[in-house]
């Protein structure tokens, strides 16, 4: 688990994780990038709470581990300005069978997105400074079904 | 005899701030020392609201505001206790 400004390779992230592994049958790669909206944003710039945002992604890491029977973790989130194309967030996730290993990076992305401490701030292409992206609902509500 | 009086207890903690929670205050972080009658996070958020104008601008609106105490999130009528650091922040936007 891992926070920082660096650019990740996702496929050798991904690699590395089965790398001389006989037992894992199914691998799930999830990479979130900055999208630059019909041409409009010329970069991201993601704040985070140094300390608490390692210690959530691992709280949460360790939440999916319990959920199911996983053979490998990996969730990397970046923070700094990010320009299209570039990704902020990786998701690995290794088990025996594939249903496990979507349902544990589906949960880790949800849980990513409304419990780590980082924030986004968009810069527009036409120079001016944007807004602070707001939280979705439906975020939230992709969070709230893993409970109870 | 000279009576001993206790000193008053002062209560030092540090306050951080993010995202616009940040801008608006106009600093990142900074020590707070509350008064003691202050128990919960919200009774916090209220008197900081008192502080100046900056900082009725961030906490105009707390309802929507998270916050955590030493690192772990927390609501709003949690008891602030022996904590050492609380940070107050929007919802987050990660991922």
């Amino acid at each position: 688990m891992r926070v920082q400004k660096e650019v990740f390779d996702a496929s050798a992230e991904a690699a590395a994780l089965t790398q001389g592994r006989r037992d894992i049958g199914a691998v799930v790669t999830f990479a979130g990038l900055c999208r630059d909206e019909g041409g409009a944003l010329s970069a991201l710039e993601i704040e985070h709470y140094p300390g608490m945002a390692e210690a959530e992604i691992n709280r949460v890491a360790q939440e999916a581990a319990s959920r199911w029977p996983l053979e490998g973790i990996i969730a990397i989130h970046r923070y700094g300005p990010i320009k299209p194309g570039e990704p902020i967030v990786l998701v690995v996730t290794a088990s025996t069978h594939r249903a496990e290993a979507f349902a544990a990076a589906s949960f880790l992305m949800d849980y990513l997105k409304t419990e780590a401490p980082f924030w986004k701030k968009q810069h527009f292409a036409d120079q001016t400074s944007g807004d602070w992206v707001e939280a979705k609902a439906q975020d939230l509500a992709a969070a709230t079904k893993w409970r109870g | 005899m000279p009576s001993e009086r206790a000193a008053p207890k002062i209560i030092n903690m540090k306050a951080l701030y993010f995202a616009w929670v940040r801008e608006r205050i106009g600093k990142a972080e900074e020590e707070i020392a509350p008064p003691e009658t202050i128990k919960t996070v919200g009774e916090l958020m209220g008197w900081l609201h008192g502080q100046g104008d900056n900082y009725a601008a961030a906490f105009a609106h707390t309802k929507s505001m998270r916050a955590a105490l030493d690192r772990c999130h927390v609501k709003h009528d949690a008891l602030i206790g022996e904590a050492r650091e609380i940070a107050f922040f929007p919802p987050m936007t990660g991922g």
